[in-house]
């Protein structure tokens, strides 16, 4: 029939692009991975071997303290603005969520620019102390610039959620006598969870695979995504770059997946 | 009333947060307009450094915008035909599609450019050419195209509309053009803004599959934090907030209009 | 609307041969068998899932018949011709009308599809709308006219393409209640102005009554009844039906000697019907009833009553329990526990043969 034909078109450029570019590289990928000189032990070398072992691990550890961080800011940050109008209240929105376009190397170098060697902290401080505090290319300079990164997405996720919130739940809750430790505790977290899971996770996969901060920054930790790059130009290893990515991806992507499901079951359950 | 101190507390919070992603964005321009960084002040302004930015890595800034507007076309030739024909189609076999789709925002870029390069470093030409970087770019934005376009379309009856327009004689294809497309062009405009933005700014994949004759401009920033003075670094910084600002204006009014329109 | 004169367009007969829907396994609509003569409105009339806008949307060509040769449009077989080429104009429950477009490129639509040159196209168009009263809103968005006006653009918009047949899904559901009374009147008039053939969904019985020639009362995926809105009404063909279509009052017991006798205390009945002694059904419709007080009226207890202008409903026990509906003059007032007494004309009452 002549519209099942034209369904079959309409898919036709995303299933060619999508098998030619995502799905055929991703196998190749895979197939790299498993031909290194381990075979398929090559897929475990992010856990077996020390180096990258413990990469994974300060990573890991980064990303969540990033993120529980980052929660934390933004949640705090979106109840302020949500349902609370003020003079300059689009403005101040926008400003918050400007950074939202900026790629990782460009947070990497207000980050410099914050705590580096020429950086605000530092003059502030030698100005008063007589040292210059310099944080930009420490795990800390690290954690601020994900943490630059990653708000303004969390932020307008939770914030979208925080303004669907209805205000009489959290007078019903006030009129019952609770605290606002309790309010927050019983109505309104749970309120936000749904949007938390989802901002939280893109945020601890955003930080898990972030490259261009790192990279500005030239920390002296090896994040596993600036330990695929150097695997992969440095030394050449193709197989060991494609392992260790693999992993990364499935720990990103699952990490995506868990957070959507949970949103999904607080929601119905809701 | 009195005011709750965990309101106070909050509104503390927000105004740090606000000067902690304000203040380097402002240290930034400052410091591509002075003529000496470290002298502060004093020294003076001048826009030198954008002039010299602008000899070294003009090029970086056109590739940069012609990426960005082959990205989008292609993002739009295979996005929304593919948006909708997921939506009509629905069930098990779309969710699956729109999983796998969706893998490059789950999958880190680098990933996603090793694989590239895995599968088409051979292909000289092609490798070589910004087509290949375009490519690359596509993956990464087409997500963002799709999602923006299928959550117009849950929010329009569009099986109702193309039943109407088929019981007035429409074929398929004019009913796509005719009605479909025009009542989600919100989608598509809040989309291709979205695309645009990503694609200027994309280091992750660009960064491995860029060739020297293919730099985009968050290529040469990274390029200009690790080798030049710290003025030519911030006035580099400063053209890409220029290209970038106009975009991310936009999106927030299209964002504000479609509120408008839905809340009416 | 004002109904400037319009040269009769007669449309096509439709039939279904034991036409059949089956989605996942599930039959929706049992074997139908249906002819409507060309020029007829059709009401499908029945509770929602019963059936009628899946057989509108077979009819339509927007779903595929279980098999082949089961619609015909004038004895052609249509059954696998999609809604693009069957020419049938539908108006939809939610008008589907174009945002994009306004109130006269939504009606021109279907005729610029079809290719009809520019100065005829907009000629036509102007005739639509002013036929349905909209000429003075031709040029304004579809959304910012009120509900009634679109409904009456997509009516206008589905006649424009001189369809075989006009089908019409629940057009004025959307519609406040004061509007929905207005315009039921006029889709009637303006329907058989058209003499075009026409077959509307509705579960609201005054419109089927209003508007249609026959009315197919539908059931579970099958016809209950199909007659004209007289015989639907007061001789309905089973308790359903006579459920569905207005108010039905029922009284259950034993006939014998052709006599229905109920017996309490100062209240009661004795319903002379005839026939063979049996248990039986007796129903009858509330405005059957008739004040009396001969020895033939029967005794009801009042329980309550509301007031309707010119009549009142009053509800009245004829023995513990068996409460009847009854439609009375509403110049007599009558407080609970009073006692009323009324005939039913004997043509009035309606047995069901049932166990």
């Amino acid at each position: 029939m002549d519209s099942r034909r034209f369904d079959l078109l309409l898919i036709l450029p995303l299933a060619i692009f999508t098998l030619a570019f995502l799905v055929l590289p991703l196998a190749r990928l895979t197939l790299e991975a498993g031909s290194g000189p381990q075979g398929i032990a090559g897929f475990f070398v992010i856990v077996t071997e020390a180096r990258f072992r413990n990469s994974l691990i300060v990573t890991l550890i980064l990303s969540i303290i990033t993120t529980v961080a980052t929660l934390a800011v933004a949640t705090v940050a979106a109840q302020t603005l949500a349902n609370r109008r003020f003079f300059g209240r689009g403005l101040l929105l926008s400003m918050l969520t400007f950074p939202l376009a900026f790629p990782g190397v460009v947070v990497g170098f207000l980050i410099i620019l914050f705590g580096g060697r020429l950086g605000l902290v530092g003059s502030v401080t030698k100005s008063l102390t007589g040292t210059n505090v310099v944080f930009a290319y420490s795990l800390f300079g690290l954690f601020l610039g994900y943490l630059y990164f990653s708000v303004p997405r969390v932020l307008l996720t939770i914030l979208a959620a925080a303004e669907k919130l209805d205000p009489s739940l959290v007078e019903a809750a006030r009129s019952l006598g609770a605290s606002p430790l309790a309010i927050q505790r019983d109505v309104v977290l749970p309120a936000l969870f749904p949007a938390m899971y989802t901002g939280g996770a893109l945020c601890f996969a955003t930080a898990m695979g972030a490259f261009g901060t790192a990279f500005t920054l030239a920390t002296t930790v090896d994040v596993i995504p600036m330990l695929i790059y150097t695997e992969f130009t440095l030394a050449t290893n193709a197989s060991m770059a494609a392992a260790i990515s693999i992993a990364l991806g499935f720990i990103t992507w699952a990490a995506l997946a868990i957070a959507r499901s949970r949103a999904m079951r607080d929601v119905s359950g809701a | 009333m009195r005011r709750q101190w965990t309101t106070t507390a909050g509104i503390v919070i927000t105004a740090l947060l606000t000067l902690f992603l304000l203040v380097p964005v402002l240290l930034s321009v400052y410091a591509g307009l002075t003529v000496n960084y470290a002298r502060g002040i004093s020294a003076g302004f001048t826009l030198d450094w954008v002039k010299q930015v602008w000899a070294l890595y003009s090029d970086t800034v056109w590739r940069s915008l012609v990426v960005a507007l082959m990205t989008l076309a292609l993002t739009l030739l295979i996005g929304v035909p593919g948006a909708y024909a997921l939506v009509r189609r629905g069930g098990r076999f779309a969710r699956a599609v729109e999983e796998i789709v969706t893998l490059p925002v789950a999958v880190p870029g680098l990933a996603l450019a090793l694989a590239m390069i895995l599968t088409y470093g051979g292909a000289g030409s092609f490798r070589q050419s910004t087509l290949f970087v375009v490519v690359g770019h596509v993956l990464f934005t087409l997500p963002f195209m799709m999602r923006s376009v299928i959550a117009v379309l849950d929010t329009i009856d569009w099986r109702t509309l193309d039943e109407g327009a088929a019981s007035l004689g429409s074929p398929a294809w004019r009913r796509f053009l005719d009605v479909i497309l025009p009542n989600v062009r919100p989608g598509i405009v809040a989309g291709s803004l979205t695309v645009l933005t990503l694609s200027i700014g994309e280091f992750n994949l660009t960064w491995m599959m860029h060739t020297p004759m293919t730099k985009t401009l968050p290529v040469g920033l990274a390029d200009a934090y690790a080798s030049m003075r710290l003025e030519i670094a911030s006035a580099y910084t400063l053209v890409f907030l220029v290209m970038v600002i106009p975009l991310l204006i936009g999106v927030q009014l299209v964002a504000g209009l479609t509120e408008k329109r839905t809340a009416s | 609307m004002t109904h400037a004169a319009t040269a009769p367009q007669r449309g096509s007969s439709i039939s279904t041969r034991a036409l059949t829907k089956t989605f996942n396994g599930n039959r929706v609509l049992q074997p139908t068998n249906l002819e409507i003569e060309a020029g007829q409105i059709l009401v499908l009339l029945g509770p929602s899932g019963c059936g009628k806008t899946t057989l509108l949307r077979l009819i339509a060509g927007l779903e595929t018949p279980d098999g082949p040769d089961m619609i015909r449009f004038d004895g052609d077989d249509v059954s696998g011709v999609p809604i693009e080429k069957r020419n049938v104009g539908m108006v939809f429950q939610s008008y589907a009308l174009f945002p994009n477009m306004t109130v006269s490129e939504n009606v021109a639509y279907g005729m610029k599809i079809r290719g009809m040159e520019r100065s005829k196209r907009d000629a036509e168009t102007r005739r639509l709308l002013a036929l349905v009263g909209l000429e003075d809103y031709a040029d304004r968005r579809i959304t910012a006219v009120s509900g009634g006006q679109r409904q009456r653009t997509a009516l206008a918009r589905a006649l424009a393409i001189k369809p075989r047949v006009l089908l019409l899904d629940e057009p004025l559901a959307a519609l406040d209640a004061v509007l929905r009374e207005r315009l039921r009147v006029e889709i009637g008039l303006l329907l058989r102005e058209f003499g075009i053939t026409a077959v509307y969904v509705t579960h609201d019985q005054a419109e089927a009554m209003a508007i249609g020639d026959r009315i197919a009362v539908m059931d579970r995926g099958r016809i209950a009844q199909i007659d004209v809105p007289r015989v639907i009404y007061h001789r309905p063909a089973n308790d359903f039906v006579a459920d569905f279509v207005g108010t039905m009052n029922r009284i259950d017991g034993r006939v014998s000697g052709g006599v229905l006798s109920l017996e309490s205390d100062d209240t009661g009945a004795a319903l002379a019907v005839g026939g063979p002694d049996r248990e039986t059904v007796l129903c009858f419709r509330p405005e059957s009833a008739r004040l009396a007080n001969g020895s033939a009226a029967v005794r009801a207890r009042v329980v309550a009553s509301t007031f309707f202008g010119p009549t009142q409903r009053v509800v009245a026990e004829v023995t513990p329990g068996r409460r009847l509906q009854l439609d009375l003059p509403s110049s007599l007032a009558f407080d609970p526990g009073q006692i009323v007494g009324f005939e039913i004309e004997r043509e009035a009452i309606i047995e069901f043969q049932e166990a």
